[in-house]
């Protein structure tokens, strides 16, 4: 009984990871694929490690699964916001599709000025108290 | 059918199209972001991969190795995208 919800678990882990696969090669645009991988990666691989700690059903087993599983749900926004971040300010397009561009009229925003001569860490509440 | 069999003959496979798919993209991404965005989702995977051999091979100590690769999953993500940012200032 237990084998065979162990079984259900991962199967659906690893069916998320899939999609998550299958949207990293099909989507437009960076942002979208850095959406994808968040989401359905994170969630796919929880469920694995939440079958592997119902295999093995002990306390050791179970305390490093769900340290991962915190751990990736700590980390993953943490660093989908960083690289996109990054990547929006080295200049890396949208899709042409896209409707909503909230750092546009940003102060250290990517294509115009090229010369930055201010500081990089402006926060960005000046620009819009403006 | 055992719970090891089926792991190692549906999941494992699935997973070895999971990351075929994404090293795809890792070849083809356009940008730096992109091959840095499915080198991360490549060393997710991993950590899936892990979870499945260690119930395959019934080893415990193999959770422990996903441990690790979880911490640096996140370790990798911050120092490309913070020497991404410096490539740009030059």
């Amino acid at each position: 009984m237990t084998d065979i919800a162990i079984m259900i678990i991962i199967t659906l882990g690893a069916l998320f990871v899939l999609f998550a696969a299958l949207g990293i090669v099909r989507m437009p645009d960076l942002y979208l694929r850095i959406s994808v991988t968040t989401k359905a990666a994170t969630l796919g691989v929880g469920m694995i490690l939440i079958g592997a700690a119902m295999y093995f059903n002990e306390a050791s087993i179970t305390t490093r699964a769900l340290a991962i599983v915190f751990f990736l749900i700590l980390t993953a926004p943490v660093g989908a916001h960083l690289i996109g971040n990054t990547s929006y300010y080295k200049g890396v397009p949208l899709w042409n599709r896209s409707k909503v561009d909230d750092l546009k009229n940003s102060s250290n925003g990517p294509p115009e000025n090229e010369v930055r001569k201010d500081e990089p860490q402006r926060p960005q509440g000046e620009q819009t108290a403006e | 059918m055992t719970i090891q069999l089926y792991l190692q003959f549906v999941i494992l496979p699935l997973m070895a199209v999971t990351a075929i798919l994404i090293f795809i993209r890792f070849l083809l991404g356009p940008s730096l972001s992109d091959r840095v965005v499915s080198l991360e989702l490549l060393m997710t995977t991993a950590i899936g991969m892990i979870c499945v051999f260690a119930v395959v091979f019934d080893e415990q100590n193999y959770m422990d190795v996903a441990v690790i690769l979880a911490l640096i999953s996140f370790l990798t993500t911050v120092a490309f995208s913070y020497y991404i940012e410096k490539q740009k200032r030059q």
